[in-house]
């Protein structure tokens, strides 16, 4: 039950229409209908929200002005406050984050033989893969093929990626989902093995492969287990807050700062792999956050001062259905997952207006909609949403369904007293994905020599919208992939020479020239969230 | 007029506005979070939080940010508990009943006091899934155990030192890679690319024109 009254007699609205509700098959939009939804309500299309770039490899682009702040800030420390002589850690390949492309890097990086360290900011699976709930596409069925998911991965980005990334991606899937399943991951089977799969928005054959709606913890959790099974070291409460170039310009290590005692750390290395993660954590536009804690574009400010370049750093996704009430998960993301098994959206009318499993930001775009120039939507203390119809699910697949496949949906809601097999949920857009990042080619080689990039940090695979399951395909491919190119180039670089903090002030100075004397401090590590008084 | 309640943070007072979570009610109160913190959504464990209520006796273990705060609540977060993971190779080992012997032999050891099903911040059944590892049905064991966080309460209220998350994720590792069966058809699909049976198709879509590939896209069948 909702404790405000009001919503439980609005939920009687969708229940009395539910059973109509059900046996509709909304129609799919146009390719017109959806370029001018999002033109007009995806908050990408907000001018007022970016800046141009005035500093670095991307001047002249826009990104998100909180991004913008950061990326044309001041570093935390100045090349006089390390003994790059004396390094802390010395090792072949040095692993910047600790989430699902840090682990399966630091996997295969150690497979190759040679020496790997991961540092973290907070802990080893603190991170936006613990929490990804509703699954990874792989095209493994028959009636599927790597072919079919390129299409819908291109297409759904709007044509965008860098056809060769797509192209790793979709292949390298199958034998991703292979090495999980054989690192012990509990995929969803049936009785004989075959793998349940379901749609996500924008896909044309149901290849989300699930382990309920804990996938990305699952994930998480068994990497986590194998990197330590390893004994690859993995230094956390640590942050690096820059990256040591080399007397040829390479990469060769990062400042390292304890995020307790601040004390700061020097670690050497031949390769580098930038594996930060998200952008949530900046709440762009206001929007509140699926994301943990960490994800703070540390990656992006740590790149792009050495001069990496970024793509697509103006393109976030709004997950159409984070959390719209109550209060103490506003903002947290409601899976995909819940669609895939037959809810739909609905507004105040009881009315389902739009197919459910069109892609992300066209469905963010119409709930905006409707919860805007249509005012169809339920307002609550914390703004407007649309209802997401949950007893749907049970309705059409019977009784238990969402304790089976969505158990930690219905615990999450059902802490704050709502049943959502028998009363549906509220849902608003919020901040889930970048859809940019630091440019990559397919061996996860950023621009910068011996500096590589993997998982959400890096940009170019998704164009500008990714799929659902896409994300966390991406992580383990590209993450293995890093760890793979990374080791194999430590193989043949000799131990970097002449270690440089040099881009520190030349990259000040550039500000200057510009004429930006910001005093934003980044990367920013931690979002601050205490009240001051 | 904002409704304000008391709470008690490591025993000192402060009133926080009513439908905080423990999580919000820290940070309102001014703490700046480094530990005790991750995905801030209930499925990393980071936040593992016990308190009791003023004048009662029971001693209740959550994730702070899963949690309401309530009047009188004297809080304590576990921000690291040191568990016992054992190392292992997955391709060597076999689920065997040995091996749970071998790597955690303490979960022999288990008294049945229950306190750690008590104690879970995720409700499982703790005690009943150990008791699936005794006995080598790990199957079971990873079925009851699949929603765990990992946080650590459970472990903290063992009188027999059990590190109950670890057991599981063991169990779990066990049944995904050994006892679940195995896919037919991943297995064809992985060869199909392997032998490059897929190269020129894909080939084919990475060189067409954008006009072409957007009808292509705009038009393709989806799968009911």
């Amino acid at each position: 039950m909702y404790k405000i009254e009001k919503l439980n007699e609005l939920a009687k609205i969708v229940a009395e229409k539910r059973e109509k509700n059900a046996s509709l098959e909304p129609r799919r939009m146009t390719a017109e209908e959806k370029d001018s939804l999002l033109a007009e309500f995806h908050p990408d299309y907000k001018q007022n929200e970016f800046t141009v770039l005035s500093a670095g490899v991307n001047k002249g682009e826009k990104v998100p002005t909180q991004l913008a702040e950061l990326l044309q800030g001041r570093s935390r420390i100045s090349a006089a406050d390390v003994d790059l002589s004396a390094p802390d850690y010395d090792t072949d390949v040095l692993i910047i984050g600790g989430g699902g492309a840090g682990a399966s890097a630091a996997i295969e990086a150690d497979q190759a033989g040679v020496k790997a360290m991961i540092v973290t900011k907070l802990r080893i699976g603190d991170a936006n893969t613990m929490m990804a709930e509703g699954g990874i596409q792989a095209a493994d069925k028959p009636n599927d093929s790597p072919a079919v998911h390129y299409l819908d991965a291109f297409g759904g980005g709007h044509f965008a990626a860098k056809p060769e990334l797509v192209k790793t991606l979709v292949t390298k899937a199958p034998e991703a989902i292979k090495w999980l399943n054989e690192l012990g991951v509990e995929f969803d089977k049936e009785a004989d093995g075959t793998m349940i799969t379901t749609h996500g928005g924008g896909t044309s054959r149901k290849r989300m492969h699930a382990a309920k709606d804990y996938t990305g913890a699952e994930i998480m959790r068994t990497l986590r287990d194998e990197v330590l099974n390893r004994g690859i070291p993995v230094v956390d409460f640590t942050a690096a807050v820059e990256i040591i170039l080399d007397n040829k310009g390479n990469a060769a290590g990062a400042v390292l700062m304890n995020m307790e005692t601040k004390e700061l750390l020097v670690a050497k290395a031949k390769t580098v792999i930038i594996a930060t993660g998200g952008a949530g954590r900046l709440h762009y536009q206001g929007f509140p956050t699926s994301n943990h804690y960490g994800a703070t574009a540390d990656g992006l400010i740590l790149g792009y001062r050495v001069g990496a370049k970024l793509l697509y750093a103006d393109t976030l996704q709004y997950h159409p259905t984070g959390t719209g009430y109550p209060e103490q998960i506003f903002g947290a993301l409601v899976t995909e997952k819940v669609r895939s098994l037959g809810a739909k959206l609905v507004n105040i009318d009881g009315e389902v207006f739009m197919h459910p499993l069109e892609t992300r930001d066209v469905t963010a775009a119409s709930i905006i909609r409707e919860c805007t120039a249509r005012g169809k939507g339920v307002e609550t203390n914390l703004g407007s949403a649309v209802w997401l119809d949950t007893p749907m699910i049970e309705y059409k697949n019977g009784e238990g369904t969402i304790e089976k496949r969505i158990p930690a949906m219905m615990r999450m809601f059902g802490k704050y007293g709502i049943d959502i097999r028998k009363e549906p949920i509220l849902v608003y857009p919020t901040l889930h994905y970048q859809n940019g990042g630091l440019e990559i080619a397919p061996d996860c080689a950023t621009g910068v020599e011996n500096l590589y990039a993997a998982g959400e940090v890096a940009g170019g695979i998704h164009g500008r919208n990714r799929l659902m399951g896409n994300s966390l395909l991406d992580v383990i491919v590209f993450g293995r992939n890093a760890g793979i190119h990374a080791a194999a180039k430590a193989k043949e670089t000799d131990a970097p020479q002449g270690l440089t903090l040099e881009h520190i002030s030349r990259f000040n100075s550039e500000l200057a020239a510009s004429g930006l004397d910001s005093k934003v401090q980044s990367p920013m590590l931690l979002p601050k969230y205490a009240r001051k008084k | 007029m904002e409704n304000k309640i008391n709470v008690f943070l490591f025993g000192k007072k402060y009133q926080v506005p009513a439908g905080l979570t423990i999580m919000t009610a820290m940070e309102y109160a001014g703490y700046e979070l480094v530990r005790g913190c991750g995905c801030r959504n209930g499925f990393c464990g980071a936040c593992a939080t016990i308190y009791r209520i003023k004048d009662k006796q029971e001693l209740h273990a959550c994730l702070a940010c899963q949690t309401e705060v309530q009047e009188g609540m004297y809080v304590a977060t576990l921000p690291f508990f040191p568990l016992v993971k054992q190392v292992y190779n997955i391709n060597e080992i076999k689920p065997t009943e040995q091996i749970m012997m071998q790597l955690y032999p303490e979960i022999y050891c288990c008294i049945g006091c229950n306190a750690c099903t008590k104690a879970c911040t995720q409700e499982l059944s703790v005690m009943q899934y150990i008791a699936h590892a005794q006995r080598g049905e790990y199957d079971k064991c990873a079925e009851l155990s699949f929603d765990c966080v990992m946080c650590g309460v459970c472990s903290s209220r063992c009188p027999a030192g059990i590190s109950h998350p670890q057991v599981a994720m063991l169990a779990r590792r066990l049944n995904g890679k050994y006892i679940a069966p195995d896919c037919d058809h991943l297995e064809e699909r992985v060869k199909e690319i392997s032998d490059g049976m897929y190269n020129d198709l894909i080939e084919n879509l990475m060189q067409k024109p954008v006009e072409e590939i957007k009808e292509l896209y705009n038009n393709r069948e989806i799968e009911k």
